[in-house]
């Protein structure tokens, strides 16, 4: 597959990697934020064939783990309510929320089915003009555009029954809320890479500027993300720290213009609330007024109920970095995949899941 | 997060297209690349392209990497 | 007949009567099942191998094949597996009522199809429909009788550390066909589902060897689970190569498209087998010349190092643990 199998490359990954071992000498911290670099790494078992001075951490770039339980709890709310369709990502489907789950919601005989495109759900709307169709909206700026570039289709098409329950999250915000909560001494990120397809590179300034840190924008293929720890390496060893993109076939500086304009044209940037964190301001995005009638809240009255946490569950301070899956008492005993306590498990990126299906840092 | 993969546009109508990767072909939104044209090679991400790819630059991050690790 | 299925025939009476002798009988028959008696009687000899599996995929109709020809194949491959020689299975219909009886007709034929290949027979049936929505369409059961060689001893705890583990060709087709028709997916794959008889391909590596230690179909689950299984049942360690896997690209860029990894997505007609090593080439070989084993490859081999689990050295080089997948597998964006 074009764009894909060059990139897999396994002399070339041996020879980056015997390169890596050469240019680390001295002790490093690297966080990749987003999920699917965590999924890649682990899948590709790199972190075993990296040297010791490097210590790979995970962030919190999963957008299912990072939904508050409130915000799920919203969700499931929605799905009670009658005549309502519920769409949503595959990946929501199994997170526990406060109470139940959508998938729970399902089993009692609520309408909510998995669709692959924000697409699919305005088509269901235009299908079922006596139903209302409510999207799960979530994600980060990777998703946004395209949950607006719905809206938009929805509102040039005359469709009045499609909703959408805006969740996403934005990353710059959340990358800062990490360096300045410095519970982790961070000496480089490896930012996301179809976040930066969409918001390019410029956003990241900050992070080399006002913290030191190096950055790097990867791909998700093995040699994008080695290349990823090398370029970083490389930039804490001569101490220059600065924001490279290694991804440049996938991310321009400037990012993706007409999706930047479509999705200030259908959101406003609030704050959000990020489980495991708390209240970070303006790290979300709700639907301008101008759409308020695509806008599930306005236009639902529900009663999600106050929301719990799980008892005993880390999430929070693994999405920070703080902790491993492995310091968890309830990792890998009353919380497995076939029964989730925390987000970190059931989401296919999420740290835990992760640890647990590929094994940690499995050696061979 | 944000699995979007490398597809080649076959045919344009309008704001849709179809999209081809490995043999397999399905509809796709290019609302947020309006700019492509058929022949291009876009990242797919939930039934949307976001973002052309750049096949000069794809083939400098390949002369990268072989330089690189060249003396290893 | 009339266009559609309805309740009529199910309930026993003239409907019903038509239904099964002008389309079930008519299409399938043979001595035992033409008498229409209340059980099929009949006289086998041996070491008895009996299965059931009940079919309720959706959509019906997919890419290679449907649910007629699933629930022959199936059946057939789980005796199979045992190493048993399959003979008889029942067959038994629980359809909404509305089914367009073509629909119905055009899975009748492929069951005659798929029961004419593997050389087996069905002796008895039961039809009953239900209101609509009570059921999606249609779902089957079939059970299946047959017989185990003297001396045939197939089992999942049977692997030893040595052993060589063979796949019969590649991974994933037969999930991804379906899953491409499956509304809010849809998308077109240039490949069918797999869905295939492989008595006959057991019985020849049979004949080969007799140090064949497990088989089996890794059908929901996919590869993944059976072969955790097999670690599990046999407390053994497994380890396979990335690179020895056949894949079809198509079903790579499908997997790779929604989030999929193959070693997770369903076959129905490939089969693992678990093999002594001196065996192993030839059983390949002997494999490979058949039509269902084209691609059969060796992708790993049972060790003695840590018990009941899976472990894969990836394309890089480095080595993971492939886990058993939890719950379906659903498309996501991350």
């Amino acid at each position: 597959m074009k764009f894909i199998d060059e990139y897999r490359d396994r002399e070339l990954g041996k020879r980056l990697i015997a390169r890596i071992h050469h240019q680390s000498t001295k002790p490093i911290k690297l966080m990749e934020f987003c999920g699917g670099h965590t999924v890649a790494i682990f899948k590709h078992g790199i972190r075993q064939l990296l040297p010791k001075t490097i210590e790979m951490l995970s962030g919190p770039g999963c957008p299912v783990c990072v939904t508050a339980n409130s915000d799920l709890d919203k969700a499931i709310a929605l799905a009670h309510l009658p005549n309502v369709i519920i769409t949503t990502f595959g990946d929501m489907l199994r997170v526990p929320g406060s109470y139940s789950s959508l998938q729970l919601a399902k089993a009692e005989g609520s309408d909510v089915r998995v669709v692959y495109s924000a697409q699919d759900a305005v088509y269901i709307a235009r299908d079922n003009p006596d139903k209302s169709v409510i999207f799960i909206g979530i994600g980060f700026e990777t998703t946004a555009p395209t949950i607006a570039a719905s809206i938009q289709q929805a509102e040039q098409a005359g469709i009045k029954n499609y909703y959408v329950l805006p969740l996403h999250k934005l990353c710059p915000p959340i990358m800062k809320s990490i360096l300045d909560i410095g519970e982790v001494n961070l000496d480089g990120i490896i930012c996301p890479g179809h976040v930066s397809t969409i918001i390019g590179s410029y956003p990241y300034q900050f992070i080399p500027d006002d913290y030191g840190v190096a950055s790097v924008v990867s791909g998700f293929e093995p040699l994008d993300i080695l290349l990823s720890i090398d370029r970083l390496v490389n930039q804490i060893e001569t101490g220059q720290p600065k924001v490279e993109i290694a991804y440049r076939r996938g991310v321009k500086a400037e990012g993706n213009q007409p999706a930047l304009k479509l999705m200030d044209t259908i959101f406003e940037v609030c704050e959000a609330n990020w489980r495991g964190i708390g209240l970070v301001p303006s790290s979300g995005l709700r639907l301008k007024h101008k759409y308020q009638q695509f806008d599930a809240e306005s236009n639902f009255t529900i009663d999600p109920g106050p929301s719990r946490e799980p008892k005993g569950c880390i999430c929070g301070s693994i999405l920070r970095g703080v902790s491993t899956p492995l310091e968890c008492k309830l990792f890998g005993k009353t919380c497995i995949p076939e029964h989730p306590v925390g987000p970190c498990m059931v989401s296919s990126e999420g740290s835990c899941a992760t640890y647990y299906h590929y094994g940690a840092d499995y050696g061979g | 997060m944000c699995l979007a993969i490398p597809a080649q546009v076959k045919s344009i109508d309008g704001q849709q297209a179809v999209v081809e990767i490995g043999g397999v072909t399905r509809q796709a939104s290019i609302q947020l690349t309006p700019e492509v044209r058929v022949g291009d090679y876009v990242l797919l991400h939930t039934g949307y392209a976001i973002n052309v790819i750049d096949a000069a630059e794809a083939e400098e991050t390949l002369k990268l990497l072989r330089e690189l690790s060249e003396v290893y | 007949m009339e266009d559609r299925i309805l309740l009529a025939h199910g309930s026993g009476g003239k409907l019903s009567h038509d239904l099964i002798e002008k389309n079930f009988v008519s299409t399938l028959g043979n001595p035992l099942l033409n008498k229409l008696d209340d059980s099929a009687v009949f006289e086998l000899c041996g070491r008895l191998a009996f299965t059931t599996d009940s079919y309720t995929v959706s959509p019906i109709f997919f890419p290679g094949g449907d649910i007629g020809k699933l629930a022959v194949c199936g059946t057939v491959n789980d005796l199979t597996m045992s190493g048993a020689t399959p003979l008889y299975l029942s067959l038994s219909f629980i359809i909404e009522e509305g089914l367009p009886t073509n629909e119905l007709e055009k899975i009748v034929n492929s069951i005659c199809q798929a029961v004419n290949e593997a050389k087996v027979q069905i002796i008895t049936g039961d039809t009953k429909v239900v209101n609509q929505g009570a059921a999606d369409k249609l779902f089957i059961n079939t059970s299946g009788v047959g017989l185990v060689q003297a001396g045939v001893d197939i089992s999942g705890a049977n692997a030893i550390p040595g052993d060589k583990i063979i796949i019969s060709g590649t991974l994933g087709d037969h999930g991804i066909a379906v899953l491409s028709k499956r509304q809010g997916l849809e998308f077109n794959v240039p490949i069918e589902s797999d869905c295939a008889p492989l008595n006959r391909l057991v019985a020849e590596m049979l004949q080969i060897s007799t140090n064949l230690h497990c088989l089996r179909d890794p059908t929901r689950g996919g590869l993944a689970t059976t072969l955790n299984d097999f670690a599990k049942q046999s407390n053994v360690g497994i380890r396979i190569n990335e690179d020895s896997l056949p894949i079809n690209e198509a079903v790579q860029a499908a997997c790779e498209l929604l989030g999929f990894d193959p070693l997770y997505v369903a076959n129905e007609g490939k089969l693992v087998a678990v093999v002594a090593p001196a065996d192993a080439d030839k059983v390949l070989a002997k494999m490979r010349q058949n039509r269902y084993g084209t691609e059969a490859n060796i992708i790993g081999e049972i060790v003695e190092e840590h018990p009941g689990r899976v472990i894969m050295k990836t394309h890089l080089g480095s080595s993971r643990i492939v886990d058993m997948p939890v719950g379906e597998l659903l498309p996501r964006i991350c």
